[in-house]
């Protein structure tokens, strides 16, 4: 599927440059692309870093598991394969209460953490599972308390009270959670019949 | 507030080091055993990285986005989405930073406190990249068969860009 997705961004890209006139730009994309890359490699190289060291600290101190059990409620509810997995648990937690908080640096490693830890219960390892497609969904709906960088960026443009949007946005990520978590249901069901189980 | 956000990463630590003094652990063993496991994690992860924003940085000087829009604007109107809001919402699922860019694009275009500009604001703050969730996360963890994510996936970035129109109309 990411094989379809991904081939299809590029052919699409090749394609409208050449109808819009625009293929040398995207003949240069190519490599600038790659610049693009290296730099967000550097840039996820001390993040990955530094919260590897943290989480490992937080693991043996015993925080991850306290803000595991501070969020567990949530988390079992969403997560229906883990109920005794709280090692899962904890990670998820952990991201969770960092998306929450606004630290979006922390969101790409104490996901991956989260992920790896999700797929350690999963019985074919390079198949995504419903609790994996679950992490995703609430990913991308994007759960935060105060949205600071879009906040900063109205502050930059002249809004009087630049968080102002928290309630719509809290409302509008909730919303769009809901509908991913139910079409997620709906199609683990729908999927499970046509290929005869997990 | 700005105080606030300060705190939230000192005081987190101080609990995490705090609490592993209490239980006796080595912290600075821990932390450079961790940083060693993030950065193996990190050369996992590079090949998606190389992928996925070649693709991205093409699409994006491609004009695709302004073609689509154009051709998507019935479809989008019919969902209730103004043409203004369209390319945000395809932009915002496919670059984090391209979304960004736009978001000062469109506010110094439109004004901050006008109904594009915090519709697009309430799109950019509720919702995340999922092309890059998808393709690092997966990636990290080696998962090849992604079966239907998208769909769950793409569904909430549909409908958080439906919801933002509805709640900003609603509410302004």
């Amino acid at each position: 599927m990411i094989n379809y997705i991904w081939g299809f961004l590029v052919l699409v890209s090749i394609i409208f440059g050449a109808i819009n006139g625009r293929i040398g730009e995207v003949s240069k994309a190519v490599y600038t692309g790659g610049t693009t890359a290296v730099e967000l490699c550097v840039s996820l190289t001390a993040v990955m870093g530094v919260w590897g060291g943290f989480i490992k600290i937080a693991e043996a101190g015993g925080m991850t598991n306290v803000i595991g059990k501070i969020l567990s409620p949530i988390v079992r509810l969403l997560f229906r394969n883990l109920n005794k997995n709280d090692e899962a648990v904890g990670a998820i937690s952990m991201s969770m209460a960092a998306n929450l908080l606004g630290l979006g640096n922390a969101a790409t490693p104490l996901g991956i953490e989260a992920m790896k830890k999700i797929n350690k219960v999963n019985p074919l390892k390079s198949t995504a599972s419903y609790d994996m497609i679950t992490f995703v969904v609430i990913n991308t709906a994007s759960i935060q308390l105060v949205p600071t960088t879009i906040g900063a960026i109205r502050a930059k443009f002249g809004a009087e009270n630049p968080l102002d949007i928290n309630s719509a946005v809290i409302i509008t990520s909730l919303l769009s959670l809901a509908v991913g978590l139910i079409l997620n249901e709906f199609c683990h069901r729908f999927f499970k019949r046509k290929t005869g189980g997990e | 507030m700005e105080l606030f956000s300060a705190y939230i990463l000192p005081v987190i630590i101080t609990f995490f080091i705090g609490a592993g003094f209490v239980k006796g652990v080595r912290p600075f063993d821990l932390f450079t055993d961790g940083v060693a496991q993030g950065l193996k994690t990190l050369l996992g992860i590079v090949p998606s990285i190389f992928a996925l924003v070649i693709a991205v940085e093409m699409f994006r000087v491609s004009g695709a986005l302004d073609s689509l829009s154009n051709l998507l604007n019935p479809v989008f109107s019919l969902l209730g989405i103004p043409k203004e809001i369209f390319p945000m919402a395809v932009l915002r699922p496919i670059s984090g930073s391209g979304s960004l860019a736009l978001l000062n694009d469109t506010l110094s275009r439109y004004g901050a406190e006008s109904k594009i500009g915090l519709i697009s604001s309430v799109i950019c703050a509720s919702s995340e990249t999922t092309f890059y969730t998808i393709a690092v996360y997966y990636g990290a963890c080696g998962i090849k068969n992604i079966r239907y994510t998208v769909i769950p996936a793409i569904a909430a970035d549909i409908s958080a860009a439906i919801f933002a129109c509805i709640v900003i109309n609603f509410t302004n």
